[in-house]
């Protein structure tokens, strides 16, 4: 298989670790001087940017958290000026305050690069016909994957979410070779292609790249076999980047991570120390290279594994497992991020509902639903259906506004809601795809 | 003047309601009325019974999404007409009824209904002179 980059991506480790210690050097005097989150920071435990020389003195840097992205919401962690700045994503955050992220020039032309990577490991080739089937918006799937495959030479079709109809029929019609989406959607896909009349035969598809939620080898393969293509995994948070931050190669063992660009560490979630190779732990990313929104250690709360030694397929890149969990309680819902607190601060603003509530999450048709249980006060209790149904859409319209994906909201008698006793017992997720 | 209705919260599954309705009758508590509205996702189980908090306090311990909400029973002559006539009453004073079942007792009709102004309709009973049903009245049956 063709290797996009084979000097950057094939690189001897010693060579990897020196450009590394020199990039990131490069970043900590940057942010440094342009960042004064990062500048009291290091003030305040006492590290100076020329203490950091080797990608080892990497250890001495304090960590960034989403609650620090939160805190300096909308353009505080945002190094370069806002003149630098092309582009704006923005994530979901787990107060209803979205993380916002600047991208310059330079960052879309990485971000392009390591999207070109990702997918010429998957074979990808500018004769390729390409359908991107991420959401295109804030979310960084659809452009982010748009402009690494436009930098390789593929033909782009920016299909993006919904319509599934047509976008089967075009599958079909056009000879669609490859596909990019959530391996959610891709069964969804393949769900409505069957319905249509169309078999994995009648479709020229031979590649998919998929991410942006947690999957399983066992939808790998459902996914394989019903949309007749190979199946690729590609990471990304859009905090660091977006998608093509690590992809599979043709081994299937494991994701490389682009480190020249995303240095990966691994720690303990408790005791923040690092973690060995094949030992689970929280995955922890530094910007090598990026202007607009450089970040420090920044604490993802994936949990996954490391794994350092050169690939048999030629990169030498550090590989991370499957992402395993997280370290907090936030849920992956069709792509999206949402954190219960999201939600729990949208029941908090009605004088209706009590702050009980149970999530449910569950995979119906192969798409992730949400099922949002809340607990109606005495108060303003009522057995009438019409009252209750309006006090239901009320609540699933507030929702929707703040986590962008649609829930479905029961809302229930007073003292119907088992009381949580501590974090996470208001979540019930039935998906069981971990 | 009202009375308390049990409202169950039942979800469309198979068992539920055999389920209250064993509960009850483990209790000893008789069941004088019943109805259900349904909705696409779930049910409202409405109960008129013997011993309504006491069930309540059964049911809700047992795990039961239930709730007492307070109704109107009003008892009809056994005339052509009569729930037409009352309904009217409380029509002309600017009471909505939320909604309404009717069942028979000794021979007599009862009006079951709950209203969005339960002061209003409280005033219209006396004004009018209507017969109803107090809580009271209910253990007897």
């Amino acid at each position: 298989m063709p290797i996009w980059n084979r000097h950057k991506e094939c690189m001897s480790l010693d060579e990897r670790a020196e450009l590394q210690g020199k990039r990131l050097h490069k970043i900590v005097d940057y942010v440094y001087h342009n960042t004064p989150f990062y500048r009291d920071r290091m003030q305040s435990i006492g590290v100076e940017p020329d203490d950091i020389q080797t990608i080892g003195d990497i250890v001495k840097l304090p960590f960034t958290t989403k609650q620090d992205l939160r805190d300096n919401y909308p353009f505080g962690m945002q190094a370069a000026p806002q003149s630098e700045i092309v582009r704006v994503h923005a994530s979901t955050g787990t107060t209803g305050k979205p993380t916002i992220v600047g991208y310059t020039r330079k960052d879309i032309s990485v971000w392009s690069e390591a999207v070109a990577r990702a997918f010429t490991s998957f074979g990808v080739t500018r004769d390729d016909l390409f359908s991107v089937a991420y959401g295109y918006g804030l979310f960084t799937g659809g452009l982010g994957v748009h402009y690494g495959l436009e930098n390789l030479g593929a033909s782009v079709i920016p299909t993006s979410t919904g319509n599934t109809e047509k976008h089967a029929r075009l599958l079909a019609d056009l000879n669609i070779t490859g596909i990019a989406c959530t391996p959610s959607y891709a069964l969804h896909l393949a769900e409505v292609l069957g319905k249509s009349g169309y078999s994995p035969e009648d479709l020229s598809l031979r590649i998919g790249a998929f991410g942006g939620e947690p999957w399983t080898e066992n939808m790998r393969r459902e996914v394989e076999s019903r949309l007749g293509l190979k199946a690729y995994n590609i990471y990304g948070l859009s905090e660091i980047m977006g998608p093509g931050v690590s992809f599979e190669c043709e081994m299937q063992s494991g994701s490389h991570i682009n480190d020249d660009h995303f240095y990966p560490e691994l720690i303990d979630p408790k005791t923040l120390s690092p973690v060995s190779d094949g030992q689970t732990g929280e995955l922890v990313f530094t910007t090598l290279t990026k202007d607009g929104m450089p970040l420090l250690r920044y604490r993802t709360r994936d949990l996954t594994t490391l794994d350092h030694s050169p690939c048999s397929c030629g990169r030498t890149m550090a590989r991370m497992g499957r992402i395993v969990g997280r370290s907090d309680d936030m849920l992956i819902i069709r792509g999206i991020n949402v954190f219960p607190s999201q939600i729990e601060s949208v029941i908090l603003g009605f004088p209706e509902f009590e702050p009980h509530y149970v999530l449910v999450v569950d995979r119906v048709a192969n798409l992730d639903t949400l099922l949002v249980q809340v607990e109606v006060r005495p108060e303003f209790f009522t057995d009438d259906v019409r009252t209750i149904e309006n006090q239901q859409k009320k609540l699933a319209d507030a929702i929707k506004s703040v986590i962008s994906i649609s829930a479905a909201v029961r809302v229930q008698f007073p003292g119907t809601i088992k009381r949580s006793e501590g974090k996470g017992t208001h979540i019930v997720d039935n998906r069981k795809i971990l | 003047m009202t009375i308390h209705q049990l409202s169950i919260f039942v979800e469309n599954r198979q068992g539920t309601l055999i389920k209250v309705l064993q509960l009850l009758k483990e209790a000893g508590v008789q069941l004088i009325a019943s109805t259900i509205a349904d909705t696409v996702e779930y049910g409202i189980y409405r109960i008129i019974c013997s011993e309504p908090d006491r069930a309540y306090s059964i049911l809700r311990d047992k795990g039961i999404s239930v709730a007492l909400s307070d109704v109107f029973a009003i008892e009809l002559d056994d005339q052509v007409g009569r729930a037409a006539d009352t309904l009217t009453l409380f029509s002309e004073a600017g009471i909505s009824i939320a909604y309404m079942y009717s069942f028979l007792l000794k021979g007599k009709g009862i009006l079951v209904f709950r209203t969005d102004d339960n002061e209003k309709t409280c005033q219209v009973i006396r004004e009018q002179g209507l017969k109803y049903i107090p809580e009271s009245d209910l253990s007897k049956y």
